[in-house]
């Protein structure tokens, strides 16, 4: 199996001396689902922006598909969906005009849409069952339905990996359940390489392959049914002295 | 109105001026950056300071001028680690203190530069026009070319960002594309005035819009209509062009205020 991910050695620190992050060693193949859990300031947000190449590790190496992840070329699109994803700017930004920026790619930045876009756009809302509202201004839908838009922006790119950060904070626990569907059925029919960041498993645990436990290292890695008992609340997760 | 020849100039660069500024304006107000375009034009009177001083074009050394200031402020703001309104207010104190001491030196606070300052529509020339049709037309095909890009950047950028868009490069091509349009306004609104042409039919369209497209384009339409009525107004009634076509502005936001709160939104 490729590498979608390869984290050797990682350290990191926001300041000198400081460790948020030490020796990560984590192996990511193409068409894993894979769910990244730890408690709060235990470092999995930034170890989410280090393999996305968003920060740059103090020690060690990252790589995305083969390549140094802060010099990311592009190659095989990347989503990402961000903690309590809200659309910026003031205008009434519809559902359809998000998840159309997912379409917008490093080597197409200059020039119009075209009908593929506008096909993979509409195949995007269709699958996150948000056809009915495709026209309607973001702010009007509910936070789980804004949700799910920025999941379909994320797939209008055609992914070859998809990051979630914490994608269950501030939604009710019915679009927790239909998210981590969604995430299945992503998985299993198109065979993107899903990296779901959480404090909590939530939904997913029943779904993901693979479960990474961190606080400033990797404790636990292996298959959900392996895990200990206790640390299927990830805020028991303790260092291994 | 039309017999005359600088009432035709002026209601073309008008025209252009009306429909460019805010469309350039739309991505400063979604980006939160309404006050860029005073900043920009406060950097544009050095640099029309400076052309009386060395006795060449003001509109080309206030678009040199213009240019240089949004690019530093976009530089400041992300690479300076000064946050955004600091980034702005170092550049905006620079230029006008610039712009002070140049015109002492050019021996210029006369009417000359208050044309600049207010806007003059009785000193439009054919070459001023040329140069102003130029330069918008470069400015709407980089932002028909570029639409796309600055859109994805506005509604999610983090996720551009991952997406690998060269997100620092984008900016500085909207400061630029501000600083174009700042310049080439300056004879027809005023330096003073020229940012809020970009700002308050941007701000008009969002009451009323339905979709980001529709917020843009209803925003070009306001800023032609209200170029157009305010020069015609000032024609008439002999007032400042600038300050016509911004009130005119101003009138519009209020009337879609009140739509939208009709509409209870």
């Amino acid at each position: 199996m490729s590498l979608a991910v390869l984290l050797a050695g990682v350290s990191f620190g926001y300041r000198p001396g400081q460790r948020v992050l030490e020796d990560v060693n984590l192996r990511l193949g193409e068409g894993e689902f894979v769910a990244v859990a730890g408690p709060n300031g235990g470092g999995k947000t930034t170890l989410m922006r280090i393999l996305l190449g968003l920060e740059r590790p103090t020690a060690g190496t990252a790589l995305l598909f083969g390549e140094p992840a802060h010099r990311y070329s592009g190659g095989r699109p990347l989503g990402y969906l961000a903690q309590r994803s809200v659309v910026g700017g003031d205008a009434p930004t519809t559902v359809r005009e998000v998840v159309a920026a997912g379409r917008v790619m490093p080597r197409r930045i200059v020039g119009r849409r075209t009908p593929d876009d506008g096909q993979l756009v509409a195949d995007a809302i269709e699958r996150v069952g948000l056809a009915a509202v495709a026209d309607a201004p973001l702010r009007t839908l509910s936070g789980g339905m804004q949700q799910r838009a920025f999941i379909a922006k994320a797939l209008a790119a055609r992914p070859a990996l998809l990051v979630l950060d914490e994608p269950t904070t501030g939604v009710d626990a019915e679009s927790q359940e239909s998210l981590a569907e969604l995430l299945a059925d992503l998985h299993g029919e198109l065979g993107v390489t899903i990296v779901y960041v959480s404090h909590e498993f939530g939904a997913v645990e029943h779904h993901v392959q693979r479960i990474v436990l961190v606080r400033r290292t990797i404790v636990f890695d292996g298959a959900p049914h392996d895990l200990p008992g206790m640390w299927h609340d990830p805020g028991h997760v303790h260092v291994r002295e | 109105m039309f017999e005359s020849e600088f009432m035709r100039l002026a209601l073309a660069a008008g025209a252009i001026v009306g429909v460019l500024a805010p469309a350039v304006g739309f991505f400063l107000v979604q980006r939160r950056q309404s006050l860029v375009g005073d900043g920009i034009g406060h950097v544009a009177f050095a640099g029309v300071a400076a052309g009386i001083l060395l006795d060449v074009s003001p509109i080309l050394t206030a678009l040199v001028a213009a240019v240089l200031g949004g690019v530093a402020i976009e530089l400041l703001r992300s690479r300076g680690g000064a946050a955004g309104d600091q980034a702005l207010a170092i550049v905006f104190y620079t230029g006008i203190a610039l712009g002070v001491v140049l015109v002492a030196e050019a021996g210029a606070l006369n009417v000359d530069l208050f044309q600049y300052l207010f806007g003059s529509i009785l000193t439009i020339t054919r070459s001023d026009l040329v140069l102003i049709a130029v330069l918008g037309a470069v400015g709407v095909a980089m932002i028909v070319l570029l639409y796309r890009a600055f859109a994805a950047v506005i509604i999610d950028e983090e996720g551009a960002r991952v997406a690998g868009l060269p997100i620092g490069a984008l900016n500085v091509a909207l400061a630029a594309l501000a600083a174009v349009t700042i310049a080439l306004s300056m004879r027809v609104v005023g330096i003073l005035l020229v940012a809020a042409l970009m700002v308050l039919p941007v701000s008009a369209a969002g009451r009323v819009a339905w979709s980001m497209r529709s917020t843009l384009v209803l925003s070009t339409g306001i800023g032609l209509a209200c170029a157009i009525a305010g020069l015609t107004v000032s024609y008439y009634a002999d007032l400042p062009p600038g300050g016509t076509i911004v009130l005119t502005a101003a009138g519009v936001y209020l009337v879609a205020l009140g739509m939208s709160a009709v509409r209870g939104r």
